[in-house]
Order: structure tokens, then C-alpha cells, then sequence
């Protein structure tokens, strides 16, 4: 394994919820935390150490592929059992400084992964939740399998995406597509998000990771220099936009209904705890 | 356009099938959480399969509360 000079590894890693190798020059960053890759302050970390190898990793690539090895899917976003948690063991206050501090966590790497040099692809199937789309609306390409199913949930708690939703979704897609995703909470499945172009392919069930691979493979046929210029020409990151979007969750989350909503949803025993 | 009992036989049949459940064990009004026990992942999972079977967008509001695989089906049929 080769480690930078602060003692994150950086050819392969190997952790509790994800791990990363270079594989034919491209470098796989695969989730794997049960039951469906929820973010919590574990998978954050790990993605910080990811964030924080890929100056390294990039040297030696030309793609970058996210991808979830489990069944269930590729992200089903904030761990919110975690949030309800800690929430309730803490004063308001330190609950929200917590809140405010994983959002700025996130937003970061995040922030690393769609600045990233290389071209980068999140191969989704599954739930494709809150944060889950969130992670993938950060990369360059989303390519689906049949199965893949998005959603942004959070209303529901009466809160918005937090890890940079709205405005990624806001790059990529017209805003009537964002107010009924937003407003209305519903999911949706791979044909729609590629009609509506969150989507560049869709794919048969289980064929993903392979798709993702033969497009990470044409990628890097072309100059790496002139893809990193084209794609800072294309995809700026909406920065005043995603600090405005903190503000805001951190503003909605010290709100009573809040907490009400994910009890709600940690103690519901239904078959759709998705739907409000 | 196809009729409710074909939708109806054919979720029946699609459901059975994905979640190894024998067919003939499956009836109209049965709850098909427990028919098939599934979680709510494995819902959504049903639900793309369904969309993608029919050709057709089920917002997941539409279905909440829907527990049998009758009305399952009219939900669909009013959208085919």
C-alpha cells in the first residue's frame, strides 16, 4: 500500500464502509456499508481519507468510478437514525454545531470529487436517496442500472437535501423537474431520470459497474488535460449556492418539527418509511 | 388496452416470479407485504419493476396504503 506523508493510503484502501483501488487506470471507490450505504460519521471519515488521496490517486488515472456493492443500492443517504441519536443526546445547540460541521465535512468532499481532474462516474442502482444522489449529482456521468430508483426524501422531515442537492440538481436539470422532485418527495426510476437528463445510460440489471468500466475505459483515450479543461468549462460548482444550502438545512433543522419527523421515521416499522 | 384482470394476472405473476414466491399462493387480495415479505427496499424494488414491466410512472404517494395486489392493479390500469 502506498501512503501519502499524512498517513492516508492511497494506491488501495480497505475500511469499515468503502474502499478504493486503481483498477486499468481507473480508480473504484465502492461503498459496501449495511444496510444501504447510509452516511453516518463512519462512512464521512472514510470518504475524508478518500478525499484526501485522490491528488495522489489522480496522478496515476484517467477515471474515476463510485459504485455500491450492495444489493440494496447505491446510497440510501444521511444516516438518520445516527442524526436522530445524537440529536437527542445533546442540547439544541450542540446538536446544531454538530449538524452544521458534518454538512461542512461533506460539502468538502463532495465538493473534492466534483473538482476532481479526472472524469468521474457514479454507477447507481437501487435506492439512489437523498445524499445517495447527492454523492452521484457530484460526478461527471450517472449511469443506471433497470433497478436504480431516485429521490429527494428530505421534505419529509421537513428539511431540504443537505449535502448539496439542489443546487448540483439545479446544474443538471430544468427547475419545473427539481420543484416536483423537491415538492413532492416522490421516487423515481432510470428510464424517467434519463428523460428528464440526470441520466446518460441505462442499463440491465447487474450490468452497471460493467458499463461504468467501458466508459471510464473510452475516457481515457483522450487527453487527460484537455477532459479536466472541458469539464471546468462545463460543470463550475455552484459554491455561493451550497454555503446558502447550509445555512438553510441548519436553519430548518433547529425547527421542532424536525426532530418530530425523524422520530417519526426511526421508529416507523412501515414498508414504505420513505412516504410522509 | 389491456384489461384489469390481465394487469392483475400479470403482476401476480411478475411479483411471484421476482420474489420467488409459487404463483398459486399469491390471490387478488391478499396483502402483498406479507404475501411476499418484503421490506421497504424490496417495495421500491417492486415498484421499478412494475413501472418498467407496464411502461408507466407510479408516483409512490399514489400507492401509500395500498396493500393488496387488486388495487395495485386499478392503480396501474388508470395509468396504462
Amino acid at each position: 500500500m502506498v501512503v501519502a506523508a499524512e498517513g492516508v493510503p492511497v494506491g488501495q484502501f480497505k475500511g469499515q464502509t468503502l474502499s478504493w483501488q486503481v483498477n486499468s487506470g481507473t480508480i473504484e471507490l465502492a461503498l459496501y456499508r449495511t444496510p444501504c450505504n447510509e452516511l453516518g460519521s463512519l462512512s464521512l471519515g472514510e470518504l475524508e481519507q478518500f478525499a484526501a488521496a485522490l491528488e495522489e490517486l489522480e496522478k496515476n488515472a484517467h477515471a474515476l468510478i463510485v459504485h455500491s456493492e450492495l444489493k440494496s443500492g447505491f446510497c440510501a443517504g444521511a444516516d438518520l437514525r445516527e442524526l436522530y441519536q445524537r440529536s437527542q443526546a445533546m442540547e439544541k445547540s450542540e446538536s446544531l454545531r454538530q449538524v452544521r460541521d458534518f454538512l461542512e465535512r461533506i460539502h468538502a468532499v463532495l465538493n473534492r470529487i466534483d473538482a476532481s481532474t479526472l472524469p468521474t462516474i457514479a454507477a447507481v442502482h437501487g435506492v439512489t436517496f437523498g445524499g445517495g444522489l447527492e454523492l452521484a449529482l457530484a460526478c461527471d456521468l450517472i449511469i443506471a442500472d433497470k433497478t436504480a430508483r431516485f429521490a429527494f426524501p428530505e421534505l419529509r422531515l421537513g428539511l431540504i437535501p443537505g449535502f448539496g442537492g439542489i443546487p448540483r440538481l439545479k446544474r443538471d436539470v430544468g427547475n419545473a423537474v427539481i420543484r416536483d422532485l423537491l415538492l413532492t418527495g416522490r421516487s423515481f426510476n432510470s428510464t424517467k431520470a434519463q428523460q428528464i437528463g440526470l441520466v446518460s445510460q441505462v442499463v440491465s440489471e447487474g450490468e452497471v459497474l460493467r458499463a461504468a468500466r467501458a466508459t471510464a475505459a473510452q475516457l481515457g483515450k483522450f487527453d487527460r488535460h484537455t477532459a479536466a479543461a472541458a469539464k471546468q468549462f462545463i460543470k463550475p460548482i455552484p459554491h455561493d449556492e451550497l454555503r446558502r444550502e447550509i445555512d438553510l438545512f441548519c436553519e430548518l433543522f433547529s425547527r421542532p418539527a424536525v426532530q418530530a419527523g425523524l422520530k417519526k421515521f426511526v421508529e416507523s416499522r412501515a414498508a414504505q418509511p420513505y412516504l410522509p | 388496452m389491456q384489461t384489469a384482470e390481465k394487469t392483475l394476472d400479470e403482476i401476480l405473476t411478475l411479483a411471484a416470479a421476482h420474489f420467488k414466491v409459487p404463483r398459486e399462493k399469491l390471490s387478488p387480495d391478499e396483502d402483498f407485504f406479507k404475501a411476499l415479505g418484503i421490506d421497504s427496499l424490496q417495495t421500491l424494488d417492486l415498484l421499478t419493476k412494475l413501472e418498467n414491466h407496464f411502461h408507466v410512472e407510479l408516483p409512490d404517494y399514489e400507492l401509500q396504503g395500498v396493500t393488496d395486489f387488486r388495487t395495485l392493479a386499478a392503480k396501474i390500469q388508470a395509468r396504462l
